[in-house]
């Protein structure tokens, strides 16, 4: 179904390896492959930071300054918009921030982004949802309930939407700008193939590169801003 | 003309028609890069809060455009008309 350009213009997910379970035909796709290596990568760079800062020098040089840039930044992202209850949600917000921008930033190094795949964004988008809820009604108790029906009663069925459509944009947000990255990028390179020598790779800095981390930025901020939304002062 | 082709077609204007919607994103971002722009003229000191606050309205306005491009890949990739010949 391949409709626009027949031919050889090529970005969609593709079937690697079959199996059945429970009856069900499932796919092993590009997907489940660009995520294992963007795991795989983050989990060697955990372990090596590990390693680096148990190990840690009195002066920092190299590999130690680039982790601690890391941690800095994510530890003034997080306490810059949640103020004192960024402790609690550091983990989160920093797996999620390193997982999206490794996962942004694969395609340019050959692989089909994971985010490009709605399969990956919805769960991520879900539990994002999760984690509103559960402190919505953790720390306003009945209130969570009773405050869809504010101010005015007969505004319950926009509120309910409000609440519900949270996940749905997070995510479509994150797919549709990757998804449009990637789609740009196999357009250049398989309409223009004769001529895409060296000069794609400025737009692969815009696409990729800035787009991904734009997106990975927003994407960790509103978790934030929604989560925060729901707590006391 | 066959009754698939015409289908394809109209889809494929219909994609076309959907990405319409990329003008209200692009005009509402402009607007808030210009404004965070001036804000930043008047207050220097702010910077890092007034692009953040940009960038984050910036992406809220841009999920109405996300939408248009979200049907027209719908119709291009998997459209549900064709199944309904």
């Amino acid at each position: 179904m391949l409709l626009a350009a027949g031919g050889d213009v090529d970005f969609m997910i593709h079937g690697l390896f079959k199996y059945e379970l429970f009856g069900q035909e499932l796919w092993i796709t590009t997907t489940h492959v660009s995520i294992l290596v963007v795991m795989l990568v983050l989990m060697v760079f955990a372990v090596a930071a590990n390693y680096k800062i148990r190990h840690a020098d009195e002066v920092p040089g190299g590999f130690q300054n680039i982790v601690e840039l890391i941690v800095e930044f994510l530890d003034k992202m997080v306490y810059g918009s949640m103020g004192k209850n960024g402790k609690k949600f550091l983990n989160y917000i920093g797996s999620l921030f390193l997982f999206i921008l490794v996962s942004n930033i694969s395609g340019l190094f050959g692989l089909r982004a994971p985010t490009a795949d709605y399969g990956v964004t919805l769960p991520l988008g879900l539990m994002t949802f999760a984690i509103i809820q559960y402190n919505n009604i953790k720390y306003n108790k009945f209130g969570a309930f009773t405050g869809l029906f504010k101010p005015l009663p007969f505004l319950f069925p926009i509120n309910l939407i409000g609440e519900i459509a949270v996940p749905f944009s997070l995510s479509l947000r994150l797919f549709g700008n990757v998804l449009s990255g990637t789609v740009m990028m196999s357009l250049i390179y398989s309409l223009l193939s004769r001529f895409a020598i060296g000069w794609p790779g400025i737009l692969h800095i815009y696409f990729d590169v800035f787009s991904g981390a734009i997106q990975t930025y927003v994407f960790c901020m509103l978790t934030m801003v929604y989560t925060t939304d729901k707590m006391p002062e | 003309m066959s009754d698939r082709g015409l289908v394809l077609a109209c889809s494929a204007i219909g994609a076309g028609l959907a990405m319409i919607a990329g003008i209200g994103p692009g005009i509402g971002q402009g607007i808030a890069a210009g404004y965070g722009a001036s804000a930043v003229g008047r207050n220097p000191g702010a910077k890092s809060d007034i692009m953040s606050t940009m960038l984050l309205g910036q992406a809220v306005a841009e999920t109405t455009g996300l939408y248009g491009l979200a049907i027209a890949f719908i119709l291009l990739f998997a459209n549900p008309l064709l199944g309904k010949l």
